[in-house]
């Protein structure tokens, strides 16, 4: 075992570790938390895989923004202290669901990546004279993947996006529309 | 035009790293360390010195020269006080809440270049002033940063107090409102440079000009949203001394605080650096120095750099000393309607550019007329006043009770207060003043009694 595979290991430890802790805690914040750590030993992971950027933008949008805003919905909508809420009736349900989606993914990806061997030792020349080996995972080879191989993917899931923002400033416009028809209704009887 | 490879290929690139051995690199850290320490102890009496001079005070000067050792004096204090835990709060959270703000504080450094390759004395290795390098420096250090906001959040959370409460929701929509902003700032920055390595982006800045002045606006977007992301007046709603007596920080006391105030100006050092690292040629000297041939060499480019970082710790001293605080909704409105969309826009022209110049079409020139014209017309329209929205609904909606809900709220837009019932005995008229405050208490009296 290379000292990368015991990194590995003891990260993908945590990871799983942690994400039983956010299922498994009572406390609302704390299962947020343990998301944090979940979220940060991923980009660990990815750090030992080479993917430099991958890693760094995995802390930077989940870690250090989207667990924030989970936090502020938290603390802005329950009391500090609050243990209630985060059990939930269907259990089972979510678990079904977490397991499938877990064997979904785990099937996709060992089938489809399993045996591809990145080698870090090779030469410029052989790699198309792209990416020298340190720059593996870096920006500029990343930026090229997208734009070329999985253009299309990107952007499907751009037209994803726009749609996701779109329906939240339509959401929030419609809310707010009501409450004046419902301010003038009071108003008026 | 400008691909990494050009760039990189000239002094300290990114081939330069990873070489050090381990003492020197254990050496490094060290200095990184010791260096930010003093400097926070420095600032702290700067910005004390500073603000008492615009106000006409002196400032600390009697604790060493020029009243220099203030600072430590002060630090021994804090050590010195009663650590308090309170009983409501989270134990464990509130214990790691200082740390995981100190920490990141710390290793957002390790890519901060402070110099070019120089020899460490009495020895022959030759190393760069920077602890290491990462073909994606810049977005570690956002990342790492993004992470101080933890301590924050959570400090202010677990203390179980309302004050500290508020200010760690502040803080939290504060931060990552602003994160947004700073990024995009940074985009223009990568698109020039043509990397994200810190050391290659002051080397870029050599070989053309600093980015300063081709990128001016998201230079003064970054230095808005810097203010905005280290929680410094006039942004610092996190702690506003005024309305939630100390924010995200309020329960806390001895060392647990002096974490919290240390990582506060390390923070500020660090967007200072990053700022002089990004755009103002990072260690390499000024223009009337850069004509020495040695300003670029040894130890003198830590002298600039830092420098650098004490002119922008200047400016937010002088921030500090002048401008009031923003109210929460203004801040909010100013940096997502104002700041993200103009760095959007603002993305969107130097990209054109940048494509333009690549493709060698338009001489330099008609792209800077075209650019000042662009620029003209957008000035001009953030003159034209914003229409107010007319239809507001300027009903009377009933008269407005100010404790329905149990407690004194202020009217919503389009409410009206309820003219003050003034009751005046017949006989003494200079009761009058008072009466109007008796009949303000009664419902919180009637509420107590109640409850």
């Amino acid at each position: 075992m290379t000292p990368e595979l015991v990194v590995f290991w003891l990260l993908s430890v945590l990871t799983v570790a942690s994400a039983v802790m956010v299922v498994s805690t009572p406390h609302v914040v704390h299962a947020a938390l343990w998301l944090v750590v979940t979220l940060g030993a991923v980009a660990g992971c990815f750090l030992v895989l080479t993917a430099e950027f991958v890693a760094w933008v995995q802390v930077l949008i989940y870690v250090g923004a989207v667990v924030v805003l989970l936090l502020f919905a938290l603390m802005l909508t329950r009391s500090p202290a609050s243990t209630t809420g985060a059990t939930s009736r269907n259990r089972p349900v979510a678990a079904f669901a977490g397991f499938s989606t877990f064997g979904v993914l785990a099937v996709v990806l060992t089938s489809g990546f399993r045996g591809i061997v990145l080698d870090l030792d090779s030469q410029p020349d052989q790699l198309g004279g792209a990416a020298p080996p340190e720059r593996i995972g870096d920006t500029r080879s990343v930026g090229e993947a997208i734009f070329t191989h999985w253009v299309l993917a990107f952007e499907v899931l751009s037209v994803i996006l726009l749609a996701a923002l779109i329906g939240a400033i339509v959401v929030s416009g419609r809310v707010r529309d009501r409450d004046r028809q419902e301010a003038a209704a009071g108003g008026g009887s | 035009m400008n691909y990494p490879s050009v760039h990189l290929a000239a002094e300290p690139s990114l081939d330069a790293f990873g070489t050090d051995n381990g003492w020197v690199i254990a050496l490094k850290a060290l200095l990184v360390f010791v260096f930010l320490v003093v400097f926070t102890l420095f600032n702290i009496w700067f910005e004390r010195r500073v603000v008492a001079r615009m106000q006409h005070r002196i400032g600390p000067n009697v604790n060493g020269p020029f009243g220099l050792l203030q600072s430590l004096a002060d630090g021994v204090k804090l050590a010195l006080k009663e650590d308090i835990i309170p009983k409501s709060a989270d134990k464990v959270v509130y214990v790691v809440a200082p740390a995981l703000s100190v920490i990141p504080a710390f290793i957002a450094w390790a890519v901060i270049p402070l110099g070019p390759v120089v020899t460490i004395p009495f020895t022959d290795i030759r190393t760069p002033l920077q602890l290491t390098d990462l073909p994606v420096g810049v977005l570690y250090i956002l990342a790492v940063t993004s992470i101080g906001v933890y301590g924050i959040v959570l400090a202010g959370w677990s203390s179980g107090s309302t004050y500290a409460l508020l200010g760690s929701l502040r803080s939290s929509a504060q931060v990552i409102s602003y994160e947004v902003a700073m990024g995009l700032s940074f985009v223009t920055v990568f698109m020039y440079a043509g990397t994200m390595s810190m050391s290659g982006i002051v080397e870029a800045q050599a070989q053309n000009v600093w980015f300063i002045l081709p990128l001016l606006p998201s230079f003064v977007i970054y230095a808005i949203s810097m203010v905005g992301e280290t929680n410094r007046a006039p942004f610092d709603l996190a702690e506003a001394e005024g309305e939630l007596v100390g924010g995200f920080h309020t329960e806390y006391s001895s060392l647990k605080f002096a974490l919290f105030f240390l990582a506060e100006y390390i923070n500020l050092v660090t967007v200072s650096a990053l700022a002089a690292t990004l755009f103002l040629g990072g260690w390499r000297a000024p223009y009337p120095l850069s004509l020495w041939d040695g300003a670029n060499e040894g130890y003198w480019p830590v002298l600039w750099f830092v420098g650098k970082c004490l002119a922008f710790i200047f400016f937010f001293i002088w921030l500090r000393g002048t401008l009031p605080r923003m109210r929460y909704d203004q801040f909010m409105k100013l940096g997502w309607k104002v700041l993200i969309p103009v760095s959007l826009v603002w993305i969107f022209g130097v990209s054109i550019v940048r494509v333009i110049q690549n493709e060698g079409g338009v001489d330099q020139q008609t792209l800077l007329i075209i650019a000042g014209v662009i620029v003209a017309l957008l000035l001009a329209s953030a003159f034209i006043p914003e229409k107010k929205p007319a239809d507001e609904p300027a009903e009377p909606a009933g008269d407005f009770d100010a404790f329905a809900g149990g407690y004194p709220v202020p009217p919503m837009p389009g409410q009206r207060l309820p003219d003050p019932v003034v009751t005046v005995p017949a006989d003494a008229s200079q009761d009058q003043p008072r009466s109007d405050a008796r009949d303000l208490d009664a419902p919180t009296n009637e509420e107590q009694s109640r409850g």
